[in-house]
């Protein structure tokens, strides 16, 4: 008797968030037969919370996830309506570029994409089980069971479900049973995974309220303009192609009066009475949040920034809440310029069912359930562009499973989407975590313009970048270290024409000739200013003369933190082999030995990561590990 | 498990022990031995001698001959380090140990660092972590001096000095990296005035430690006294004395003494390192002349200069230049021969020099035990004091405090020229590092290294 139905395939996606996106693309397009199920259709890509991507060390993720070979650099290339590069004022590091969305173009944009992807099929149906049997003492996956009782087998799921598991929406003492957006929650597969042994967390996030773009008063607020010269994400979107007419957001403030209403309110808050009982993210805090943390502070910024060109809803940045519907329209009442607002969607907070991320590999894939795999803030992350980065992630190591071949992992010393897996899947970890530029040790060779220096290479050996693209780096690495040395070379004379270029400038006049190298050292110039003194500058491509002006400059800080990178590969080297008895290990403390025990480091360097594991604990394991090789040998 | 290079040192103290024994191992130890060591048989192949013989012949530097050695080979694994090994038994002493040492090093070796030879034993299956513990516990404990005050920092001292300079720090750089990721709520506005002073503050504190570790290196190695005079003044009587042996020759002829010899002399607690070297006057002797360079140059790193003037003469060019060479060092003037007539006398001397003066008779013995209590007041008085100060006396914290420093320079520098804020955090960050390898809350470049190099110099 065959009354359920049945179907085979090698992976399967749950969810169609960023994370869900980027893992089932990257899968299909290595060839591999992907199902993604979604509890909507409708609302792949869907941007519950803020209408942006990217924003500071955000936006290095989004560029890594683009040389690599993921969507979402091309996609909100694609679907922005506003674009600013953050930070110019500071060092090249922390530059970060940021994109307001369009929102509904932006889900259907990624929705084609998904839809004309070959070997990849959108399946509109709820998770309730994961498959698995025992293999040599091991739990392996086998597939999923729908709600609806159909069975999908495969060799690899990858959990990407977002803040859907057992989702919860709260604002003052209203709750109730939903996603985001008054969206399907996902009710049925904590069990399942509680089952198969993995031990679940509860986080909560939140969102501000969405207003009435017609009951705005702009003249009392800052107008906020994309830059002059849009820069794309994707390294491969022609930067003519981005020159569009963009709209505007807005910065206003809070008054004293909001936080006289949200101090006079806070005990009818759910966070407050104890009715949410998940944690919420320190760095991305509610607005009640910043007033109790921030006591001293008059005034907190708030951004009006626009939903999409086809809709006159407006996001307020900055005024995330779960306070009471009356409170609510009260405390955005006080803001300048929001005296008369109508809201069209209340503040409210979400609660979910996440993981311990400590219970994955570097790999992401489940340490006690082979071909189980999961990404996003279903592993404890917040954020689009966090999600949409593990996601990828997620579906590449899925893919290459399935193809026996070797995991990829980045390291923290190659990119940030290397620092967002570490920091998840070895520290302790309790509340969603964001990423940003300070957890990043070495930002300074990690940025967002060298993005596609460091990663197009691994994307064209897994097999996302066409050879095209790779010989296009190839091609761009070539002129860059070509210029570097031609600049080296090329003297400038004391001539009347340079003096007078270096006096507009600012910049000491010359006694005898000096290389280009050398002026466009001096922290008044740069490369770009140079050209009018250098005649013989060669036709480069985009973004060289960039990598040029960067590698001079900055060339002594360069060099350290590459010391520094050098160091620290020193310990990720040592690896630690799977099947190690830390038991065996003289002279390690019990919490360390715990610990080890529990995580199962790759490297010596990721066990020094691992809080409760000392300095000490690190060199008994180091002589420890010396020993036993000098046995060996 | 061949992946090491060939390293050299010392084997047994530098100084003025009857022999000395330099260690080389490592894949290259025979062919570094084979370029240095000229056998007192030219006929004899050294590469094609058995291991575990020994060789008599001359460590040789181009056409100078430094030593007559004997060398000892031995065959990996079976030696100390269970790598091929070379040792060269010279002639005790600081400066030939020193010289063999550096021509071994221009020839293909490195220096070992400290512990490396016991390391190598260690990661070479020789001996187990215990047992090289054990060795280097030894070594540690031939010197009480440096060892009384090692314990006394590792105990506390210097350990809560550096975690102040770290704390002090890490507060900037958390403060740097929050406003990076908080431009709304902390502000970098006029930061880098503040960070400027503070990081003045945290750089000269480091300096401080690193100048300590002068007074670390004086209890460990001793003081190093330089006798200077010209000739036949009397220095080397001077050291005899001091030293209750006849080793120094002393003659009536002028320029005796052609080289620099040396000897250690306890005084108390405190160990000197007394250098003998030529009388300083112009030569046209070649060899004389080498040695009154080298009278010089250890006059210019010496951390005192005792002077012999001789009283029964008259000031002459020479003394003038003497004078000239003890300006602004630490330096006493002894009037010798104080038991003749004096044609100097303590007044002309006085009208000379800004240093202290003391008559003394190194012949008849006179005056030598004010001599001495004069030196160790010089350099006990408060100066030295374990229990306030702290001091650097190990050369591995010595170097991390100034690889700090160095990085704290830099972010001034980097402060100075106006770069952006986010550019501080590197250089902070090493400093930050270098000083936390000290203290073993940071894994250095490799921890085994760490482990091995909190011990003293030695195998």
């Amino acid at each position: 008797m065959n009354t359920v139905y049945r179907e085979t395939c090698q992976a399967i996606v749950i969810g169609a968030g960023h994370a869900g996106c980027e893992a089932a693309l990257a899968c299909a397009r290595l060839g591999i037969e992907t199902i993604m199920f979604t509890v909507s259709v409708d609302s792949i890509a869907l941007m519950p919370c803020n209408p942006n991507i990217g924003g500071t060390s955000k936006g290095h993720l989004v560029r890594e996830i683009d040389a690599l070979g993921g969507e979402m650099g091309k996609n909100i290339d694609k679907t922005f309506i506003q674009s600013k590069m953050l930070n110019v004022s500071k060092g090249p590091a922390v530059h970060s570029l940021r994109a307001q969305a369009d929102k509904a173009e932006y889900s259907r944009s990624m929705r084609r994409v998904l839809e004309n992807t070959e070997h990849l099929s959108i399946v509109q149906a709820e998770a309730a089980e994961i498959l698995t049997e025992e293999k040599n003492g091991k739990q392996i996956v086998t597939g999923v069971r729908t709600v609806s009782g159909a069975v999908y087998e495969a060799k690899a799921v990858i959990l990407c479900t977002g803040t859907y598991l057992r989702a919860r929406c709260i604002y003052g003492d209203v709750s109730s049973y939903t996603g985001p957006n008054g969206l399907q929650a996902a009710n049925y597969l904590t069990d399942s995974l509680k089952k198969l042994g993995i031990s679940m967390l509860r986080f909560k996030t939140g969102t501000p309220a969405r207003i009435d773009k017609r009951s705005i008063d702009f003249s009392k607020m800052e107008e906020q303009f994309g830059d002059e010269k849009i820069v794309p994400f994707s390294f491969t979107t022609d930067p003519e192609s981005v020159q569009i007419p963009q709209v505007s957001c807005w910065l206003t403030y809070t008054s004293e009066k909001t936080h006289e209403i949200i101090r006079k309110n806070l005990d009818r808050s759910p966070l407050y009475s104890g009715m949410i009982e998940g944690t919420g993210p320190r760095y991305c805090p509610s607005i009640e949040d910043k007033v109790v943390r921030f006591a001293d502070k008059n005034r907190h910024q708030v951004f009006i920034e626009p939903e999409g060109l086809y809709t006159n809803e407006m996001y307020v940045g900055g005024m995330s809440s779960s306070l009471p519907e009356d409170v609510q329209h009260a405390m955005y009442s006080s803001v300048a310029g929001l005296e008369h607002v109508r809201i069209v969607r209340n503040a409210y907070a979400i609660e979910y069912d996440c993981i311990d991320a400590r219970q994955l590999y570097p790999s992401l894939e489940f340490k006690n359930i082979h071909g189980l795999f999961s990404g996003g803030q279903f592993n404890g992350s917040s954020g689009y562009e966090e999600a949409a980065a593990q996601g990828l992630m997620a579906g590449i190591n899925a893919a290459r499973m399935i193809m026996e071949k070797e995991p990829l992992i980045l390291d923290r010393s190659q990119a940030y989407i290397g620092v967002l897996i570490d920091d998840l899947v070895t520290k302790e970890n309790r509340e969603p975590y964001r990423m940003m530029t300070s957890r990043s040790e070495y930002r300074l060779l990690l940025r967002q313009d060298n993005a596609d220096l460091r990663l197009t290479k691994i994307g064209y050996d897994i097999g996302l970048i066409s050879e095209e693209r790779y010989q296009q780096l190839l091609e761009k690495e070539k002129q860059i270290q070509a210029e570097i040395k031609r600049v080296e070379k090329v003297y400038v004379g004391t001539s009347e024409e340079v003096q007078r270029f270096l006096e507009e400038h600012g910049s000491t006049p010359l006694h005898s000739g000096i290389s280009l190298e050398e002026l466009i050292r001096r922290p008044e110039l740069n490369y770009e200013m140079l050209s009018s003194v250098d005649p013989d500058r060669p036709e480069l491509m985009r973004g060289v003369a960039e990598q040029v002006n960067i590698h001079i400059k900055y060339d002594g800080y360069i060099r350290r933190q590459q010391k520094q990178v050098e160091q620290f590969q020193k310990l990720e080297n040592k690896k630690l082999p799977e099947n190690l008895d830390y038991d065996e290990v003289p002279s390690l403390r019990i919490e360390a030995r715990q610990k080890l025990k529990e995580i199962k480091p790759v490297s010596v360097g990721q066990a020094s990561r691992i809080s409760g594991v000392s300095p000490a604990d690190i060199s008994v394991l180091l002589v420890w590990l010396e020993q036993r090789k000098g046995k060996k040998d | 498990m061949k992946e090491f290079d060939t390293i050299a040192a010392a084997a047994t103290a530098m100084s003025s022990s009857g022999i000395g024994i330099i260690r080389i191992s490592g894949d290259e130890a025979y062919s570094v031995m084979q370029k240095i060591f000229r056998p007192h048989n030219p006929e004899k192949k050294m590469n094609e001698q058995p291991a575990y013989t020994v060789h008599y012949g001359t460590i040789a530097d181009g056409e100078e001959i430094l030593d007559e050695v004997l060398v000892m080979l031995m065959k990996a694994p079976h030696s100390y380090t269970a790598e091929d090994t070379v040792e060269i038994d010279c002639h005790g002493g600081r400066l030939v140990m020193q010289r063999i040492l550096d021509l071994v090093l221009r020839n293909g070796a490195r220096p070992a660092q400290p512990g490396e030879f016991t390391k190598r034993a260690f990661l070479n299956g020789r001996i187990d972590l215990s047992q090289a513990e054990a060795v280097m516990d030894l070594i540690q404990s031939r010197n009480k001096l440096a060892l009384r005050s090692s314990v006394s920092q590792l105990q506390g001292s210097v350990k809560q000095e550096i975690e102040k300079l770290r704390s002090a720090i890490l507060y900037e750089t958390a403060y740097l990296e929050a406003a990076l990721d908080d431009p709304e709520h902390i502000s970098l506005d006029g930061y880098s005035e503040k960070l400027l002073k503070k990081v003045q503050d945290i750089c000269s504190e480091t300096e401080h430690l690193v100048n300590s570790s002068e007074n670390g290196r004086l209890l460990r190695e001793g003081i190093k006294t330089v006798i200077l005079g010209k000739p036949n003044a009397g220095k080397s009587s001077l050291l005899n004395v001091l030293l209750g042996e006849e080793r120094a020759i002393v003659t009536e002829i002028e320029g005796t003494t052609r080289d620099v010899l040396e000897e250690q002399l306890q005084l108390g607690d405190l160990s000197l390192s007394l250098l003998d070297t030529a009388g300083i006057r112009s030569t046209e002797d070649v060899v004389e002349q080498i040695g009154v360079e080298r009278a010089r140059k250890q006059a210019e790193d010496a951390d005192l200069i005792l002077y012999v003037a001789d009283s029964s003469r008259p000031l002459d060019e020479s003394d003038e230049e003497i004078l000239e060479l003890l300006k602004g060092k630490n330096a006493l003037v002894l009037l010798n021969k104080s038991d003749l007539n004096p044609v100097l006398t303590f007044e002309m001397m006085q009208s000379k020099t800004e240093h202290k003066i003391l008559m003394i008779s190194a012949k008849e013995e006179q005056g030598i035990h004010e001599l001495e209590e004069e030196i160790r007041s010089m350099f006990f008085h408060g100066e030295i004091d374990f229990n306030d100060e702290v001091l650097i006396t190990n050369m591995r914290h010595k170097a991390a405090l100034l690889e700090a420093k160095k990085s704290l320079e830099m972010v001034m520098e980097s402060i100075q020229n106006g770069m952006p804020e986010d550019f501080y955090t590197i250089d902070l960050t090493d400093a930050y590092l270098a000083l936390g390898r000290i203290v073993g809350e940071e894994m250095g470049e490799d921890l085994i290294n760490e482990i091995f190099g909190k011990f003293c110099m030695g195998k």
